[in-house]
């Protein structure tokens, strides 16, 4: 098997050229220590720095407002976490340990949320619609006057939905609550302006648009006065102490910059198009999330009657490779919270497929899986008891 | 994460399939844990001499309907009695521990299937 069609771009991204450019001076020659004084680890510490200038110009927040961590689970855990331990946060100093989500959030910000309620906090976890859309007035009638926290997402990872954020953070800031979203899969694909959404506290991955991996970032609005993460010493202002991932900081920059400048991705959007009518082709298969107010790469699907895991297992052997919502591909026996929020029965939810397209891809990609999948679920399908029935 | 057989038993699945004529069936698991097994059994003086299924699920659970029906193929229904999901699993070179579930669903089906023929033949096993 030779060929390799890559089309599980929100799981992550192939290093893009730029990234990598600018990773190689501190994998090599650079590699001094951005807290030391001589020349080579000035030059680490102004690539931090100049790596956080890019950043808070790119979302429209200030350099002191960014800081670097280790992944986009650590950005939300950070942020959650802070924002729940009210004496810790100044903002929040008369606020209780209330925090309102969605059903829909990934699994790094509903197991933070978890972790919390098993040390008193209390969490209201809002359903969402078959698109899956928060309804804002039951938000509105979530906040109490101990809520500490909304958190929720800025695009969902599974269906591709993109939730008002703005409009949410509206409503937080006429209520005085914080906001915290999870705008990985959302930075680097729409336009994400920290201003215009009304957020206090945001955060993203480099890998999800040509980053390194092991990257992250949070941004903190100024005054929140964020406790730190780690103790040690003074690296990212005291906040999250350990020796900077130089290269890997300067390639999320990088990247995030070459990413805007493709933005908006509508070739990326006409492949993702062309994925969803030519697979609606295929009898008994659903679209799923926000027809209109959805991320431009990503194509989700369920097909009637098929797992998912044995489609995935399918598509692999045609060098295709995508992701599923289906119990059996997260090892859990329940299928994706998020299909089941959004309303699927769980038999339908067990073969639903994830397809995101991002920047390498090609036309030729798309014919291709359009060309295969037809006879994948065809054969699935004559092997399942399910279809036969139905 | 799965062994060369499993994927061998995934990829040209044996006896897949129904059997119009089959005097014992059995169908196990639900749709909502996500696998359902169906077996078709012709069996000939307590033998198995023909086998079909089918199956809704992952890779693991259509391999292990696959080699469960291998395994009790030919045999006597007493014999067939006394495949386990170990045996089915161990013929598939292992399963990831997460998956070993699947394999408790085909010996579940077989031994419904065998149950069914019992039944209808008011035989007691």
């Amino acid at each position: 098997m030779n060929k390799t069609v890559y089309l599980d771009n929100a799981a992550t991204t192939r290093l893009s050229d730029a990234a990598f450019e600018a990773m190689l001076p501190y994998l090599t020659d650079g590699y001094g220590n951005p807290s030391s004084i001589y020349s080579i680890g000035r030059e680490a510490k102004n690539a931090i720095e100049n790596a956080r200038n890019t950043v808070a110009k790119a979302i429209g927040a200030s350099p002191e407002e960014i800081f670097f961590t280790g992944s986009g689970t650590e950005s939300d855990n950070w942020a959650i976490k802070s924002a729940a331990n009210a004496a810790l946060f100044a903002a929040n100093a008369k606020k209780g340990r209330h925090i309102i989500s969605s059903a829909i959030e990934h699994p790094a910000v509903l197991n933070s949320l978890k972790n919390l309620e098993k040390n008193g906090c209390e969490v209201t976890y809002l359903g969402v619609d078959k698109h899956g859309q928060i309804d804002l007035d039951e938000l509105r009638r979530a906040i109490r006057s101990d809520t500490a926290l909304i958190t929720v997402m800025t695009a969902n990872n599974e269906i591709g939905t993109i939730l008002p954020i703005s409009e949410i953070g509206k409503i937080a800031k006429q209520h005085g609550v914080l906001l915290h979203t999870d705008a990985v899969q959302a930075v680097g694909h729409i336009p994400v302006d920290v201003g215009e959404m009304n957020v206090d506290l945001l955060s993203f991955s480099g890998h999800k648009f040509g980053g390194a991996k092991g990257v992250g970032v949070l941004y903190a609005k100024k005054g929140l006065l964020l406790p730190p993460l780690l103790h040690g010493g003074e690296q990212e202002r005291g906040r999250r102490a350990g020796t900077e991932n130089v290269a890997g900081i300067a390639s999320l920059a990088a990247a995030l910059d070459a990413a805007l400048t493709r933005l908006p991705l509508s070739g990326v959007e006409q492949m993702r198009n062309r994925l969803r009518d030519g697979l609606l082709q295929i009898p008994r298969s659903h679209f799923t999330g926000d027809p209109t107010n959805r991320l431009p790469g990503i194509a989700s699907f369920v097909f009637e009657a098929i797992e998912g895991e044995s489609m995935l297992l399918m598509l692999d052997q045609c060098g295709i490779c995508a992701s599923s919502g289906s119990a059996c591909s997260s090892g859990a026996l329940d299928p994706s919270h998020v299909l089941l929020a959004i309303g699927l029965p769980h038999e339908i939810a067990h073969g639903s497929l994830r397809l995101s397209v991002g920047t390498d891809n090609t036309d030729e990609d798309i014919s291709y899986v359009l060309e295969k999948m037809p006879g994948i679920v065809a054969r699935l399908r004559s092997m399942s008891p399910l279809w036969n029935e139905s | 994460m799965y062994s060369d057989k499993v994927m061998e038993h995934f990829t040209n699945p044996r006896n897949i399939g129904e059997l119009p004529d089959a005097n014992g069936v059995g169908e196990v698991g639900n749709s909502k844990c996500g696998d359902i097994m169906k077996v078709f059994m012709k069996i000939e003086d307590d033998v198995i001499v023909d086998i079909r299924f089918k199956t809704f699920g992952c890779g693991a659970a259509v391999a292990t309907s696959s080699m469960a029906t291998e395994l009790v193929k030919g045999k006597t229904i007493e014999e067939a009695m006394k495949v386990t999901n170990k045996s089915v699993a161990e013929a598939l070179d292992g399963l990831p521990a997460i998956k070993m579930h699947c394999s408790l669903l085909a010996e579940e089906a077989i031994k419904a299937a065998i149950q069914n023929y019992c039944e209808r033949e008011n035989k007691v096993l």
